[in-house]
């Protein structure tokens, strides 16, 4: 028999999501079968969406424009659906590098990136990228030069962001999917760059 | 623009380190409920235009460490600012 672990009472949040979901179920609001199929859709959509707009943006010059130009609806045109998601897509270039942030919360682009990992609802991360982007990225191992200038996107209120990367060296004929492989979560959060390996 | 250097309770989406601080208007976003107002359950309207403003990072750290090129960028609602 597998050994479950150590009890561990609930903590606070679950024992508040547990009596929400039960109110909202016993009024009529939801039902257990409609929150299990969300929880089950949220888990489902991963970075893998947001890595097919930047390869699509990597080979289209024209759709890159228009990502840029409307984050929204160019996802719409590759039968990506992000109800309720004001995507601004902001480009890396050899002279500008991107980085997001949510220093208020977590703001994230779930619809395409899937949920966010632990770091970036940290106090640390969250406080020391506005403070001290430089110190911050090394720490994940990308040091930016001087002549590049880093800006920072602090996710304060409707929008949401997504770091176009540039594309690499040593990638000229690579099909869509291929490109697709090179685009990490981290590199469209901008705390990494693709790289081929 | 200027953010006002204001502190008023509620749910307020102006993050306090921005506060007081002068930068340019990079883009305008559009225009959506005020989130003070949702907050206490009104509905927010008339929408408030939202812009992007871009602050150099030396002006919003004075020991900031870094290239001077090197910005921030942050949405903040047209009633949060004023002209220096």
């Amino acid at each position: 028999m597998n050994d479950p672990g150590p009890y561990r009472p609930l903590t606070y949040f679950q024992l508040m999501e547990i009596s929400l979901r039960e109110l909202l179920v016993e009024k009529g609001v939801v039902t257990e079968e409609e929150v299990a199929e969300e929880v089950e859709a949220m888990r489902k959509r991963g970075y893998e969406r947001g890595a097919r707009v930047v390869a699509r943006a990597w080979v289209d010059r024209e759709y890159k424009q228009r990502l840029l130009a409307n984050g929204t609806k160019a996802c719409e045109e590759l039968g990506l659906e992000v109800p309720a998601l004001k995507l601004l897509v902001v480009e890396n270039t050899p002279e500008v590098h991107n980085a997001i942030v949510c220093t208020l919360c977590s703001c994230y682009p779930r619809m395409l990136l899937g949920i966010p990992p632990e770091w970036y609802k940290s106090r640390n991360y969250r406080s020391r990228m506005v403070r001290e982007p430089r110190a911050v990225l090394a720490e994940f191992g990308l040091e930016i030069p001087e002549r590049v200038a880093i800006r920072v996107h602090d996710s304060t209120a409707d929008m949401r962001y997504l770091v176009l990367p540039m594309r690499p060296p040593g990638t000229d004929g690579w099909d869509e999917e291929r490109l697709a492989s090179l685009v990490t979560r981290d590199c469209m959060i901008g705390v990494a760059v693709p790289k081929v390996s | 623009m200027r953010v006002l250097d204001a502190y008023p309770l509620g749910h307020v989406r102006t993050p306090f380190y921005i506060r007081g601080k002068t930068g340019t208007i990079e883009r305008l976003c559009g225009a959506f409920p005020n989130p003070e107002e949702l907050a206490q359950m009104r509905d927010g309207l008339p929408a408030q235009p939202l812009y992007r403003v871009r602050f150099r990072q030396q002006d919003v750290w004075p020991d900031y460490r870094g290239s001077t090129d090197d910005v921030v960028e942050i949405e903040i609602y047209q009633h949060w600012l004023e002209k220096p």
